[in-house]
């Protein structure tokens, strides 16, 4: 009986069930409502697992034409599909340390002065995830593993929102809202960046900015376009010949490559789809609770709350940022290290933010040079990441935003210098 | 009815708005059913009106709907004058 039990924990999909369940009783909700959050919970994480074969299947032709036309390893960095991945191995872990890492969250916030509670959750889940991967790696497992896991998750919960605070106060001109989004190491770089540079700098939003790129907020078409671009430049690299006869089974190499992008997009969103499933009973629990227990706690809330405030600092951000990738790419190739190639999506969310950041304390030149600077950070973080990855860092892909670089690569190397 | 919510993802910024939204119908007392995606879903999604932060809104105005731009993601009042007067459009209220 007992075993019974133990096995069907063990289901990654039927623990984070479990979570919603428990989350939705406590709110005392209608016994139909219980019924079907759990149901479309579980459902999410295997649609988020059906997702990460799409993703993962395209982006192993990439690698695959990357290798055959550069000779080294090139790495596209995108949460979605290295998380969709990873829980593939770690689900079960990773649900324990995110609910876990929940409930420290809200702890530390009620007996400490770190008072956030962040309401980011695909972050949370990304974090859990990858904390899971490194402690792993590191051959801590079973209690101690979601233990440690939790705090540290509950530490990062509180500890990012509270460090760009200061910067938040002047976007916003409040208080009452605080920022959560596993970048901010990036956008706190980004405001110093913006301050050093950026006296007298009069602000984004001051000067007439072309808004005709806006479509590429539709994220599915931007990753489509941008993989469509990155996909073709490999396919070419690689060849004709090498292309038709090893992966594409005959068919034409650019409408193979440009297939594949899409099918890369597509993949994304079904992990999309996949994660906003499971978030959609956990999250309103969680906040529920946090509010209760600590009622003067500041939500912290996803990254595009800033972008409302300087819109044409987002564009900005976002096409700096991409240079700065393009930028460190070339150093990467030039040293002969495994090449970060640009991520639309994390030059997209990340470099946006940074751009709105950069302006707050620096003006348009702020939001230039600081968008630039994070875009090189976090195109340099993921060379670092990867070696403590375990056998995730030998995938095709990886995580992209500057606080899971910051936070895996500190982790993964204190724990190297303890276990040895 | 139905109230669609939409950022770049669907994932963190809409559905916080939904959350506020729920709570903002509430006082308001009237029902709907509300839901966030990302931009690219919205078009096979449909809505009666479609909720977006200033910068994304004018990526609504194509989908048949009322569109409400937010100008924050965070100002409750906001929210609830711009629901409260697309709702008195619709004669809902």
């Amino acid at each position: 009986m007992l075993q019974i039990i133990l096995d069907i924990l063990s289901v990654p999909a039927v623990l984070v069930g479990l979570v919603a369940l428990v989350g939705l009783t406590v709110q005392k909700k209608k016994s139909a409502e219980v019924i079907k959050g759990t149901i479309k919970t579980i459902m999410g994480f295997l649609v988020l697992g059906g997702g990460a074969d799409i993703a993962v299947a395209a982006l192993g032709h990439f690698g695959t034409m990357f290798q055959q036309g550069f000779g080294v390893q090139g790495i596209v960095p995108h949460n979605e599909a290295i998380v969709a991945l990873a829980l593939k191995e770690y689900g079960q872990q990773t649900a324990l340390i995110m609910t876990f890492g929940m409930v420290a969250n809200i702890l530390i916030a009620r007996f400490t002065r770190l008072k956030y509670i962040f309401l980011t959750g695909h972050h949370t889940l990304y974090m859990a995830c990858m904390i899971a991967a490194i402690f792993i790696a590191a051959g801590i497992t079973g209690v101690p593993l979601v233990i440690f896991g939790s705090i540290l998750l509950g530490l990062t919960m509180a500890f990012f929102p509270a460090i760009a605070q200061p910067t938040m106060r002047k976007i916003t001109g409040t208080d009452e809202v605080a920022f959560a989004h596993f970048g901010t190491v990036g956008y706190v770089l980004s405001a110093g960046v913006g301050s050093l540079v950026g006296k007298n700098s009069k602000s984004t939003e001051e000067m007439q900015f072309p808004q005709g790129l806006s479509f590429l907020r539709d994220t599915s078409v931007s990753i489509a376009l941008v993989m469509g671009i990155l996909y073709l430049i490999v396919a070419f690299a690689a060849g004709p010949a090498f292309v038709e006869a090893n992966l594409s089974d005959g068919q034409n190499f650019i409408v193979f490559a440009l297939l594949k992008a899409i099918t890369f997009a597509g993949g994304v969103y079904v992990i999309l789809a996949g994660v906003r499933l499971i978030l959609a009973e956990i999250i309103p629990a969680f906040k529920g609770i946090a509010e209760r227990i600590v009622p003067e706690a500041k939500p912290a809330l996803d990254c595009p709350v800033v972008f409302p405030y300087a819109p044409n600092a987002v564009l900005i951000g976002f096409l700096s940022s991409f240079l700065g990738g393009i930028i460190g790419m070339a150093i990467l190739i030039a040293l002969n290290a495994p090449v970060i190639l640009p991520g639309v999506v994390p030059h997209f969310f990340c470099g946006a933010t940074a751009g709105v950041f950069g302006n707050a304390t620096g003006g348009k030149r702020g939001a230039f040079w600081g968008a630039l600077v994070h875009g090189i950070v976090i195109t340099f973080l993921p060379v670092l990441l990867m070696p403590v990855l375990g056998d995730l860092g030998f995938a095709n892909t990886t995580f992209s935003d500057a606080d899971f670089g910051v936070v895996g690569i500190l982790l993964g190397n204190v724990l190297k210098l303890f276990i040895q | 009815m139905k109230i669609l919510v939409c950022c770049g993802s669907g994932l963190g910024s809409s559905f916080m708005i939904e959350m506020n939204i729920n709570k903002v119908l509430a006082e308001l007392g009237v029902q709907a059913e509300v839901e966030h995606s990302d931009l690219s879903s919205a078009k096979g999604m449909k809505a009666n009106i479609y909720v977006g932060t200033r910068d994304i809104a004018s990526q609504l105005e194509s989908l048949e709907g009322e569109v409400v731009s937010l100008n924050s993601m965070i100002d409750l009042a906001e929210l609830k004058e711009k629901m409260r007067a697309v709702l008195i459009k619709m004669n809902l209220l």
